[in-house]
């Protein structure tokens, strides 16, 4: 036999690994997803890794740790700031989420409309997004300054008010005004994902319920809404990831005061382990956030799990 | 079931025009359809009486309602879109009932109607899938379903037809025909199909650029169109037409710029010398021994009939004979207008020309 027939039957009797490695759609699937896989591995991975890592330890700025297990765990569980960081991330993550979620809605709906200089309006709501985090956040300082606040000097005009607002000093008026602050910055991307769905369903359907006699919260209601709900699910999934992990507003606004009643998980980790340089209870804290993001993540995969009704061949 | 009529209905959006001053009138329980080349402002009138434009000038009646200014969900009519418009998130049966909850009707009068258009339908075993579990043809007829249950004083369909395949759509016709039948609401139907207009319609109204060419019963506009773009736009294929000038006498014919004659039953009185447009349709012509020597140029059989393109004097005509024809490219075979089916233009205005 000669190698050239050897060849020509040696696949159909038992193909080499080389062979069945090319011809299997999953082992070539796996060939072609090992670069991003080693990315993954290397810049996401790793980091966590050694955040998870250093939560176990007593790690300290300058003084490698040891492993200590749990303790900084079962130490945060009695520590009343963290637990009250634990409460004002929920209370700043829900608030503003639903707060965004409702204007954000709002917003893309009235754009949605037949409005005169309609691009003009869409490119200003998109203005929040486009200014850096911390530049927002300062101007955001200025307006809540205890002196000099533009909102205090309007009202005492207006003579709604006889002394300035103290936004940052009170406990409450400091958590109204971050979140207020976030949601300011949140809604482009809420407003304009929204109306990136409202422009994908089709007018004929609001025609058609029009027809068979629906006003236009009916509308809203049974057409807009479920058509819209996919995506609801995925922009404020992305919402709610960012809000829960908000760091930059809230360390230009208060540095987590006044009492740390603006604390989030995020800056009290942040403030535990750089400037308190207590690097293994900063990563605790960091760490403790992961249960938190996941439900948010499992929720989400969930309601994003493919309606019913979109199910089925295409059209 | 109520009659509609249109008067004098304009419409313009901003500057342009599209619809200049239609005036129909469709009796209770009749089935109109309108029918046009694209663009000529069908869909924009369908939409005028369903109250989804707004109407710039004229008016229309849903019986003696003028409804103008009423809002859509006030005029009690249903629509039957192109692309159907079905709600994909509601099952078949939710779909067809949605008007019906609306309006808080009580469950088992839903259930009754819902039923009762399913099964008029054969849709009773899809109630519980969704919109995209269907073919096209299961799609229309959920979208005819939810027009059914309403009830309405007046069907509306645009081009309800056009996405099926033409085996479906066949089906489909006959479909919706036996439906208006069986239930005589007063139906509005446009589409460019004018096979479907000829085959569905108890009147058919051409429209071309925003005016109405020509309104009445199929075979009045295909026996006596109006106009040279109604005799153009209504059969298939379409007429032959060829200028020329009329030569009344005792044996009046018609002179082709060509130069060659054509037979003529009668001339309109005082027409001698007149220049006209000559307008045969294809299944006009009859192969006799007698007729005018014409060099085949194209066959094509198509089973029961034979399409033939043949060349007379200059100029080419397309003829449908039900014989075979043995005849290849390059013959002659002898073909003759059948003189009393013949149809005269003015040249200028395309007005049809004597009886
Ligand atoms: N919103 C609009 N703004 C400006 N012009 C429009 C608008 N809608 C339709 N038109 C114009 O009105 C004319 C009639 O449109 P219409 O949709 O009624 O045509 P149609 O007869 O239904 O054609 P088709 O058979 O292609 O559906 C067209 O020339 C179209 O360009
Ligand atoms: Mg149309």
């Amino acid at each position: 036999m000669t190698d050239a027939t050897a060849a020509r039957l040696r696949p159909a009797s038992r193909p080499s690994l080389w062979d069945r490695i090319g011809q299997g759609r999953n082992a070539l699937g796996l060939i072609f997803m090992l670069p991003a896989a080693v990315f993954l591995l290397l810049f996401l991975t790793y980091p966590l890794g050694l955040g998870v890592w250093l939560g176990f330890t007593d790690t300290r700025i300058g003084r490698a740790g040891v492993f200590i297990g749990l303790e900084n765990y079962e130490m945060l569980l009695t520590d009343h700031v963290f637990l009250l960081s634990v409460f004002n991330t929920i209370l700043y993550t829900v608030v503003a989420s639903i707060l965004k979620f409702a204007l954000g809605l709002w917003l893309a709906l009235i754009l949605n409309e037949h409005l005169p200089f309609k691009a003009f309006f869409r490119a200003i709501v998109l203005l929040p997004w486009v200014v850096p985090t911390v530049l927002s956040a300062i101007a955001f300082w200025w307006i809540y300054d205890a002196q000099f606040s533009i909102i205090s000097w309007a009202l005492i005009k207006l003579g709604w008010i006889d002394a300035p607002i103290n936004f940052l000093g009170d406990s409450t008026n400091a958590r109204a005004s971050v979140i207020a602050a976030n949601v300011w910055r949140g809604i482009p991307f809420v407003a304009i994902s929204l109306l990136a769905g409202l422009q994908t369903i089709p007018p004929s359907l609001n025609e058609a319920a029009t027809l068979d006699g629906a006003t236009s919260w009916q509308r809203f209601r049974h057409i807009t809404l479920p058509m819209l709900s996919p995506i609801i699910a995925v922009v404020m999934t992305f919402s709610v990831l960012f809000t829960f992990t908000d760091f930059q507003l809230i360390y230009v606004l208060t540095r987590g005061g006044p009492l740390n009643a603006t604390h989030l998980m995020a800056t009290l980790s942040f403030q535990r382990a750089i400037p308190g340089g207590q690097l293994g209870e900063g990563a605790a804290i960091a760490v403790a956030m992961i249960p938190f993001l996941l439900g948010a993540i499992l929720f989400s995969y969930f309601g994003l799990q493919r309606r019913k009704w979109q199910q089925g061949g295409a059209d | 079931m109520a009659s509609v009529n249109i008067r004098d209905v304009r419409k313009a959006y901003g500057a342009t025009q599209v619809i200049h001053g239609v005036d129909i009138r469709i009796e209770d329980g009749e089935f109109v359809i309108l029918v046009g080349p694209s663009g000529c402002g069908k869909s924009t009138l369908l939409r005028m009486i369903a109250g989804l434009e707004n109407i710039t000038g004229g008016e229309i009646l849903i019986g003696d309602r003028v409804v103008n200014d009423v809002p859509p969900k006030e005029r009690d009519i249903a629509m039957v879109f192109q692309n159907y418009a079905l709600y994909p998130h509601m099952t078949v049966a939710d779909n067809m009932a949605f008007s019906m909850k609306l309006r808080k009707a009580p469950q088992s009068e839903i259930d009754e109607r819902v039923n009762k258009a399913a099964g008029i339908l054969g849709l009773t075993h899809l109630l519980e899938r969704y919109p995209r579990q269907l073919s096209g043809g299961q799609r229309q007829r959920v979208a005819m379903g939810r027009a059914i249950v309403r009830d309405p004083q007046v069907f509306l369909f645009d081009e309800p037809l056009s996405n099926l395949d033409a085996k479906l759509r066949v089906q489909m016709r006959t479909e919706i025909k036996e439906l208006h039948q069986r239930l005589k609401t007063t139906t509005v139907y446009v589409t460019h199909d004018q096979i479907e207009a000829m085959t569905m319609a108890d009147k058919i109204v051409v429209m071309h650029d925003g005016i109405v060419e020509q309104m009445g019963a199929p075979l009045e506009l295909y026996d006596r169109p109006a106009n040279l773009f109604v005799a153009g736009f209504i059969g298939s294929p379409a007429m032959n037409f060829v200028k020329g000038r009329i030569k009344a006498g005792a044996v009046p014919s018609f002179e082709t710029e060509e130069g060659a004659s054509l037979p003529l039953a009668s001339a309109p009185q005082g027409s001698d010398g007149r220049p006209a447009v000559y307008g045969i349709r294809p299944e006009h012509f009859r192969l006799t021994d007698d007729g005018l020597p014409a060099e085949v140029v194209v066959v094509e059989p198509t089973g029961s009939e034979t399409q033939v393109v043949a060349r007379l004097g200059g100029h080419e005509y397309v003829c449908v004979f039900r014989e075979r024809i043995s005849a290849g490219p390059g013959e002659t075979i002898r073909i003759a207008p059948d003189p009393g089916l013949v149809h005269l233009f003015d040249v200028e205005s395309g007005k049809r020309l004597g009886a």
